[in-house]
Order: C-alpha cells, then structure tokens, then sequence
C-alpha cells in the first residue's frame, strides 16, 4: 500500500549562542513560534507534538521532556519526546512522519531544544557516564579521545591528511557568515586550524564544533493540509534511521556502516538508485570536521576513499555540484546537538524552497538529504526531503 | 486505510525488589526472549524496534546507546522514547499504521535496585528554579494532591487503604509479582504519614524487571498468530509540567488520553464496553483518581465502588487484577509495560489464579509518576 505524503510547511530556529539568557522551555518556545508563524497556524491548529532532545545531563533536569513540554507548545496535547543522542535532530522529522504518515494526526508540531551551557563548568562532564561502566568507565575516556581514535583509523585507512580535512573547518565556518543564527562564522586558514590547540592529536580545536544553545522546530502536515497552507511544501520522501552495537571497539571505525543501512532505508523508500546524482543539496553531520567526509563516504554521496577529492575539488562548496552544509554546519553554526540536527533539516527545507537567502546555492536544488549522529559512535539518522 | 494492529508476542521478567544476580541488559535479554519465541520471531524478522529509558534512572548520559544488544536489534532500526511504556507502544502503533513496517519490537525496564537516591532524582525532574530549592522530598507533591483530590471528591481514607489491601492480595497469586501480601485495613490506615495524607503503605514500592512486546499489523498479525490481542486504541497526553498551573483535584492527563484511546476505539461508553483495567497505582489514591478520568464511574464514584467489592477480581469491573503497582512493584518507565501485558494475558486466559471470567476488552493505563502530568491509554480486544 502507499504511504501517506508528509510535508514540512514551516521552520523556525533561533540564534545558537555559548551562554544563552533563556532557560530551556523559553528556547523551545521560541522556536516553536517561529515555526508557526512561519506557516500562520496556531497551536489549535496542531493535533500533536513530538521533542527531540538529548542528554538530560545537559539542560540538568531529569525527564526533561516533560519539563520542556509547555515551552514545546503540548500543553493539553499528545505528546512524546524520542531521542537516539546525536542523532536524535534528523530522528525528529522522522518520527513526526510517523504520528501524520499513521493517519491518526494530521499536522505535528516538532521541536528539538539543547541547552548545553547549564551544564557546569563544562557539558564534556556529562559525556563522562556514555561509557560501559565495566569495560570502559575505569579508562575515564572523554568524547574527544574516542573521536581521535576514529578521525585517526580514517585518515590512515585512506591516506588523508589533516591538512585535506582542515579545509572542512575553513568551508563551513566560512559558509557560517551568512546564517544569522551562526555562532562561530568566520573567515579562516587551513593554517589557522593546524596551529590550533592539540585536544587530542589528531583533533585540533578548530576540528570541533563549539557547544551550544539553541532550538528548532518545524510544523509536519498531512497531504490535505499542507496543499491549504502553503504552495511550497517540502516532501519527506524518504526516511532511515539505524542503531549499531553499543560495543564500539568491536569495529573497524573507518566507514560507519550504520550511516549506510539508514542511508539505503531512506533512498530505498525515496526510491533513488543513485545518489550522488539524484541528490543536490546534503546537510551530512559535521561535530567535527573528519564527520562531514565520514558521513559523505557512509551516505555513498562518493566512493570510500574519495571525499577529500570532492572538498578538494570544491564539489562541496555552496557553488559546488554536490554543496554539503551550506548551513555552515555544526561546525559554523554551532552545534546544540538536537537542535543542530533539525536546523540541517531546516536549511534543506530552506534552500529547496529557494528562500535560503544569501545562502541560496545555485542551480535550484529539488531534491536534498540532511543526516545526524551520534551516541558512541553508533547512530545514523537520514531523512530526504524534495519540493 | 489504517491498518489494524495486534500484540503478538509478549515476554517479561519477574518483578522483583532487587536482582543483585543480573545486570539491566541480562533483565531485558531473558524478557526479549521469551517475547520472540512467544511470538514466533526472531530478531531478523523484526522491521523495527522501540525502547524505553530515562537517562538518570539508567545511570547512564545517552542511555540508548546500550538498548540494541540485547533485544537483537544491532544495525538495526531502533529509537529510544524517554517515556512511559504505553507510550513507546503508541508510536509502534502509529510505525505500523504507517505502512512502513509489519512488525515493531517494544522494549520497557526498570532496574530501579541500582539508583541510591531515588528521591534526589525525583527532585531533580522539578523546576530548577521554582520548585527544586524548596528541597522537599518529592513525595509531599502526591500527599498534596491526594489531599486535595479527596476534598474534592469526599473520597475517603479508608477508600484509599481498600486499594492498598485489594492490589496487595490480588498480587499475592500472580507469580511475577514481588510485593504481594495479605494486610488488614486498620494495619494500612495505621501506617506511617509520609506527607499527610498520605502513608508509607499508600505508596507503592518499587520493582526490577523488563518487558518486551512483538506488534504486528493486520495480516502479519493474524499469519503469526492464533490469538492475536488487538490494539483497538491508544492515546497519550501531557497536562501542565509545573506545579503552580496544574489542576490538583483531577487527572486531566489521564482523561484526555483516554478520549483519544476511545476516538480511536469508537467506544462511546466506556464503562458498558470495558471490562476491566489495569492502570497506574503508583499511589493508592491514583487509582481512584485514574477510574473516575478514565469515564468509568462518576466523580467521588470509585472509592465507593471500591469499598463495595465492585473492582475486585471478583466484582463487576475489576481494576488491577494483577496486583497493579501497589502489589507488583513500581517499575519506573516500565510501569505501563506490566499493565499492558497483564491485559493480554487476561484476554489470552493466561493469568492463572487472578484469570477473569468472559472478558474481551482491557484498558491499559500508565502514568510517568512524580512530578509529571504524562499518561498514556491503551484499548485491547481479543
């Protein structure tokens, strides 16, 4: 049988900010409002409501969800928060597809908040417990390190420099300057990420996107709906979502095969055989800079092997053939895990609709992909959408 | 074109107060077992797969990484609902309904035995800045709202401690639960004040355990089984979070989930097409609180009934015939996962002992306790 149409009829995002004045239901009310007055409905006109949210550690509140739900527009509606870590922004959109594609709502309000900064002194701290408490935890591990130990399987499987993958840095943060919720647009070398701060070699302070705050939140749609409210809906054709073994070091961390099985779900649904034709426009994940080209490569947006040819060849630049987060990514941004993930699905929406503004990429793109990451290495989110 | 969608498989551990002998992941390998091979399944087989988990009772930031083992769902579709049990199985429902998958795994679990400072968490779910600084033990939220609820009701006392000893014996003669016993009622009304009104024995204990589930949809369900359990209606809904702009008196959350389970269900009149229920009791005075939201008697009805014998295993509309949470165990996000299954093991005639008699339609109502206004229906039919 078919399945039902799903559209995006409005977005809304705020500023991402180091040390927002809000607190987190101000954040996601914020967002929500924009989102709706995006697409001039009021919350009467919303059957229900899903959050995507990560770590409550971040925010500092136990069942967050049901803290932010006001903020989130669900007082008095059905409402369910879902969350697979970083990868919980781009598994938004899919699990409001599910609440209208089932048939029992016919518009759902989605938002995605993070208020990283209540965590003090620093959100690391909460990623301090993500480890097996067995095998893992006695090592006293930080994200940074098990992302060192990938960005270093990568670059030696392929031979990739850390000069080659510094151009990520200097093409998102640059692409930043045009996005007004950018919190660290700029304009930068290649030399300026190599003499910046060792974290943990090879990741330097300028590979790693900053933490942040800041809300997303688009309004979904039924067929019927969507045709009344706007004449520019944006389809979510196609949808995968995947959850690999929580034993990470069990893998080779070269190629995230579980990118590819999500990727394969929502192309098979989409019904697109060859991806790096079909799609135009891509928002791949990018917390730090080795992730973009990680994630292109799992996406099978190019061959194993090949995307640093693509950065530097310029196919991924906003005028390239193939853009990939002419948002300015996480990386530019800012990167409020949740909400980073729905502002990628915000910008595809934004630019396939021809309203990205100064960010427009050429060419007139129909048909775009945004993904997100996360947990330990182990979640692939991807969501395509087409006008 | 909804499709329908039925509970195929389901598997549970015993719900015990502590399980020193296993680790989380061991509680919900032994209950996706029993789900799978109850439905006939395997892992493969599976399209897609639901959690359930709180960070902070996991004692883990991302607690989701560790849902894939073992349910079998590594590289695999599966996500993670921070929410009640009912409410994972709701967005199974809506997966099915969907057209995307023809069979959904639902996975709920409580290892409640390892928090230490279960308190301190509950407080920790408070506003930060409004309420968490009162540092009050989160309990005096339930006595307050059971104060008021039996202000409003003229619900009374006794009424409340005829919960506690009904789901106390009903749980003594269901093998999984872990907090069965046979009390009196001036033993229940004697028990310690806690926050007025409310006693130590009006609250229920918490329990370990897990619960998993098999759904399919229409004609998947009725190929892999012969007694499919059929999810006629679900609803869910959420009231307001803070304390200061929250109805006390009424369960709001619970009523408006229950019109939506209904709507779905076409059940106009509840209490003639219901036969009985298994709902959230994590305090005695929830359970009357939950019957009068969910339509099945009048407001200041339940205790009422109650007192007469009308909701026991015995009596014309029985509530918690599985002991409920009082008797079973509160079992944290899980909490809705044992209401559910003990509906479909009374609508497949496997309750044992506490089995009713001619019944074809269960609610099931979960509720995600202190300090949420969150809850979640379930409507099944054999």
């Amino acid at each position: 049988m078919g399945l039902r149409k799903v559209a995006i009829v409005g977005a809304g995002l705020t500023k991402f900010y180091r040390y927002a004045q809000e607190t987190p239901k101000e954040l996601a009310y914020e967002a929500t409002k924009m989102a709706l007055d995006s697409c001039e409905m009021t919350l009467d006109d919303i059957d229900a409501v899903c959050l995507g949210t990560a770590p409550d550690a971040f925010d500092g509140v136990h069942m967050k969800g049901e803290y932010l739900s006001d903020g989130a527009g669900a007082f008095r509606k059905p409402y369910m928060r879902h969350y697979v870590g970083g990868g919980t922004g781009v598994m938004s959109p899919i699990h409001g597809w599910f609440h209208v594609a089932s048939g029992m709502f016919d518009t759902c309000l989605v938002v995605a908040e993070e208020k990283m900064s209540s965590a003090y002194p620093h959100p690391a701290g909460a990623f301090l417990t993500i480890f097996d408490h067995t095998t893992e935890q006695p090592l006293l591990p930080t994200l940074i390190w098990i992302f060192a130990i990938e960005m270093h399987r990568f670059m030696h499987k392929h031979g990739y420099t850390k000069k080659d993958i510094a151009q990520v840095a200097v093409k998102n943060k640059g692409n930043a300057l045009l996005h007004p919720s950018a919190q660290l647009g700029a304009k930068i070398t290649v030399e300026d990420v190599l003499n910046s701060e060792v974290m943990a070699y090879p990741v330097n302070r300028l590979d790693i996107s900053p933490t942040s705050d800041g809300a997303a939140a688009v309004v979904l749609a039924s067929e019927e709906v969507a045709r009344r409210v706007t004449e520019k809906p944006i389809w979510i054709d196609g949808l995968g979502y995947c959850l690999d073994s929580a034993y990470w070091c069990n893998r080779d961390l070269y190629y995230p095969d579980y990118v590819e099985v999500a990727a394969r779900q929502a192309y098979k649904m989409a019904g697109i055989k060859e991806p790096s034709k079909e799609i135009h426009i891509a928002e791949p994940y990018d917390p730090f800079t080795y992730k973009e080209l990680h994630h292109i490569e799992g996406l099978m947006l190019c061959k194993r092997g090949e995307s640093v040819r693509m950065l530097l060849d310029g196919v991924t630049q906003r005028d390239g053939n193939l853009p990939c987060c002419p948002s300015g990514g996480a990386l530019g941004v800012g990167n409020p895990i949740a909400a980073t993930g729905l502002m990628k699905v915000i910008e595809i929406f934004l630019q396939l609709r021809g309203e990205a503004g100064e960010r427009q990429v050429p060419g007139r793109p129909t048909c775009g992909l945004a993904q997100a990451w996360g947990d330990l290495m182990q979640v692939g989110t991807v969501v395509v959408m087409r006008s | 074109m909804t499709r329908q969608v039925a509970v195929i498989g389901v598997g549970a551990t015993g719900f015990r107060a502590t399980t020193p002998d296993v680790s989380y992941r061991e509680l919900t390998y032994e209950a996706a077992q029993k789900a799978y091979l109850d439905a006939g399944v395997e892992p493969k087989d599976i399209g897609a797969f639901v959690a359930t988990s709180e960070d902070f009772v996991e004692g883990y930031s991302i607690a989701d990484e560790y849902a894939p083992d073992q349910i079998g769902a590594a590289l695999k579709s599966l996500y993670t609902v921070p929410g009640d049990f009912i409410q994972s199985m709701g967005s199974a429902v809506m997966m099915l309904k969907s057209g995307l998958y023809d069979i959904v795994a639902v996975q709920g679990l409580s290892k409640a035995s390892n928090m230490l400072t279960k308190s301190y968490l509950t407080d920790f779910a408070l506003d930060p800045v409004y309420n968490r600084p009162l540092k009050q033990h989160a309990d005096y939220i339930a006595g307050m709202e059971m104060n008021r609820f039996l202000f409003e009701t003229g619900t009374t006392r006794e009424e409340c401690a005829q919960v506690v000893v009904k789901n106390k014996r009903n749980a003594m003669f269901n093998p999984l639960a872990g907090h069965g016993c046979d009390l009196t009622l001036d033993y229940v009304l004697e028990a310690e004040m806690v926050a007025y009104p409310l006693s130590e024995l009006d609250i229920a204990p918490y329990a370990d355990g897990a619960v998993v589930m098999v759904l399919a949809a229409g004609e998947t369900a009725r190929a892999l089984s012969d007694q499919p359990v059929w999810v006629r209606g679900v609803g869910w809904s959420s009231d307001s979070p803070t304390l200061e702009t929250r109805g006390w008196g009424q369960a709001v959350y619970a009523a408006l989930a229950a019109e939506m389970a209904y709507k779905m269900a076409g059940i106009r009149s509840p209490r003639s097409e219901i036969n009985f229920i298994e709902l959230n009791d994590e305090f005695s005075y929830k359970e009357l609180q939950h019957l009068e939201a969910l339509r099945l008697c009048n407001p200041g009805e339940a205790g009422v009934l109650t007192m007469d014998g009308v909701t026991e295993i015995t009596g014309a509309l029985p509530v918690n015939a599985s002991g409920g949470c009082l008797g079973v165990g509160n079992l944290l996000e899980c909490t809705g996962g044992q209401k559910v299954l003990d509906v479909v093991l009374q609508l497949r005639g496997e309750a044992g002992r506490n089995q009713l008699k001619n019944v074809s339609t269960g609610l099931a109502m979960g509720w995600r306790g202190l300090p949420t206004t969150t809850g979640a229906v379930a409507i099944l039919s054999n």
